[in-house]
């Protein structure tokens, strides 16, 4: 409890070591900076990624035909049951006539289709799923549904998507836990540097009858101020960056495809992702360096 | 209070620093430890002040039972010792003062305490007025007394000193000595490791030698037994 009133006097000791040993410091924020500015950069194509995937998952459809014995009013009813099925976001009807309009639409060059009858086509519903990895399986329930005589999807197409977006998640994922890795063991070098030079303070502390966490304290301190600092850091350089990139994709009429998320809707999450990584590689990594120099 | 019963200590390359080592000091006591290098000295400091364990014996030190002590009880145990070294031990980027107030800091004392404390002690050791000076800036056997002070600072009831007259002119070991010696006399127990045969007859106080991790004399007169320390 003791360490509690202490506090300012560890925060002090800590301030006061990153100015010690100002190169190494200096090196361990830049590449804490340098390791969040890789990752977040890898993390906000990811999610912009998996925002356009969103997109496309969105419009990704299947239809389901209704029997033709079936009045309209029947083929309506079978909305609830349908958008019952799990993985189902929404049906929507399309009517016989709607769907023979659109048809028409499309082969608007030829007049051979304008004149076919709506009665040739059926009703059916566009259905929209909440997970296109589970689309085979929804389809095949779908199909179960008494009054649904056809199913027309592309789980190919859906597959295509899943594959895509599994590979970047993981891709994403090695990049990001390889970066931390690095950061930690950075951030544990400078810290033990630190510390190998404090040896022999730490051993009088020891000596005068200091607790370990007494002597930890002040490294945990120093290494918090600097992961908080690189954290800090990386994010105005990453918003910078992102603007930058944004502003270049928004202005080019070659990859209008891509579209940005704007940087202030994500923020506040590289905000608080860049704060944990760096609170988590500033204190893990004190920890880990200091270990050896308290047992004695 | 220390208590060796009977304490044996091997290291892991297989020396036998200490063989059945038994000895009582009490509280108040000045005692002389004196030995040639390698006799078992700095063993025995070292298990004083819970660095290694005993691998075979009792030991008590200020009440603690140093055979089943926890680790976290340790900092506690040492709170009741004062060290002083040979080398002194000083930072030297800091102040006499600083160093001081290091010491008290390592224990949690409060600013008040430390501000009160740390005045006496730098009278007590004739001090008082270098406390802004930096280690470098001061003669061995000042900065012999800064590690006194720095001992002293947290009211142990006990001080171990291992040889620290050893860097020092006579001149200067005997006003360290004299300096140690009015210490106990304000009721702290003193434990002295030395070499130094004509200090150690200068003061009639009770000398323990250990020669091969064995005690071979322990008694009162202020005198070597064996001439080739």
């Amino acid at each position: 409890m003791r360490h509690f009133s202490n506090l300012g006097y560890f925060f002090l000791e800590g301030f006061r070591s990153i100015f010690a040993h100002g190169l190494m410091s200096f090196a361990a924020i830049c590449m804490i900076v340098c390791c969040l500015l890789i990752m977040g950069s890898f993390s906000l194509v990811a999610i912009n990624l998996d925002d356009m995937w969103g997109t496309y998952e969105q419009q990704n459809e299947f239809l389901a035909f209704i029997d033709e014995n079936y009045a309209q009013e029947d083929a309506l009813a079978l909305e609830s049951t349908i958008e019952a099925v799990p993985n189902v976001s929404d049906a929507a009807f399309v009517s016989k006539e709607e769907a023979q309009a659109d048809f028409a639409a499309d082969k608007a060059d030829n007049e051979l289709f304008e004149s076919l009858p709506a009665t040739v086509f059926r009703d059916r519903y566009r259905i929209h799923v909440v997970d296109l990895e589970q689309l085979e399986q929804t389809v095949n329930q779908v199909a179960q549904i008494p009054g649904v005589v056809n199913i027309s999807a592309a789980p190919e197409i859906a597959e295509g998507f899943v594959v895509v977006r599994n590979i970047a998640s993981g891709v994403a994922i090695i990049l990001v836990v390889a970066l931390l890795l690095v950061s930690l063991f950075i951030i544990t070098n400078t810290i033990r540097l630190a510390t190998f030079n404090r040896r022999d303070e730490i051993a009088i502390m020891k000596m005068c009858g200091a607790t370990n966490g007494f002597v930890r304290w002040p490294f945990v301190f120093e290494g918090l101020i600097i992961g908080l600092v690189g954290a800090l850091a990386a994010f105005f350089l990453q918003w910078g960056l992102y603007t930058l990139i944004g502003q270049a994709i928004d202005s080019s009429d070659t990859i209008q495809l891509i579209t940005v998320l704007p940087f202030q809707r994500l923020a506040g999450r590289v905000m608080a992702i860049f704060a944990g990584t760096g609170f988590v590689i500033g204190v893990g990594g004190s920890l880990l360096a200091i270990r050896r120099f308290l047992q004695v | 209070m220390i208590r060796f019963i009977d304490v044996y200590k091997s290291y892991d390359n297989g020396t036998k620093a200490l063989k059945g080592v038994s000895m009582r000091i009490d509280d108040g006591e000045f005692v002389f430890l004196v030995g040639p290098s390698g006799s078992g000295k700095s063993t025995i400091i070292k298990l004083i002040t819970a660095e290694i364990a005993p691998s075979e014996g009792r030991l008590m030190v200020n009440g603690y039972n140093l055979n089943t002590i926890r680790p976290r009880q340790v900092p506690y145990m040492r709170r009741t010792l004062g060290v002083i070294f040979q080398d002194f031990r000083l930072i030297e980027k800091k102040s006499v003062y600083e160093n001081l107030v290091f010491a008290m800091r390592a224990v949690g004392a409060s600013p008040r305490e430390i501000k009160r404390r740390i005045q006496y002690v730098l009278e007590l050791v004739g001090l008082d007025s270098k406390g802004d000076r930096r280690p470098g800036e001061l003669s061995g056997g000042e900065q012999q007394r800064v590690a006194i002070a720095r001992a002293l600072v947290n009211n142990p009831s006990m001080i171990i000193a291992d040889e620290p007259t050893g860097n020092l002119d006579p001149q200067r070991s005997l006003e360290i000595m004299m300096l140690l010696e009015k210490i106990n006399e304000l009721g702290t127990t003193v434990l002295v490791v030395t070499h130094e045969k004509e200090l150690v007859n200068r003061f009639d106080k009770r000398v323990v030698a250990i020669e091969n991790g064995r005690i071979i004399s322990d008694g009162t007169g202020g005198y070597y037994i064996n001439e080739t320390f």
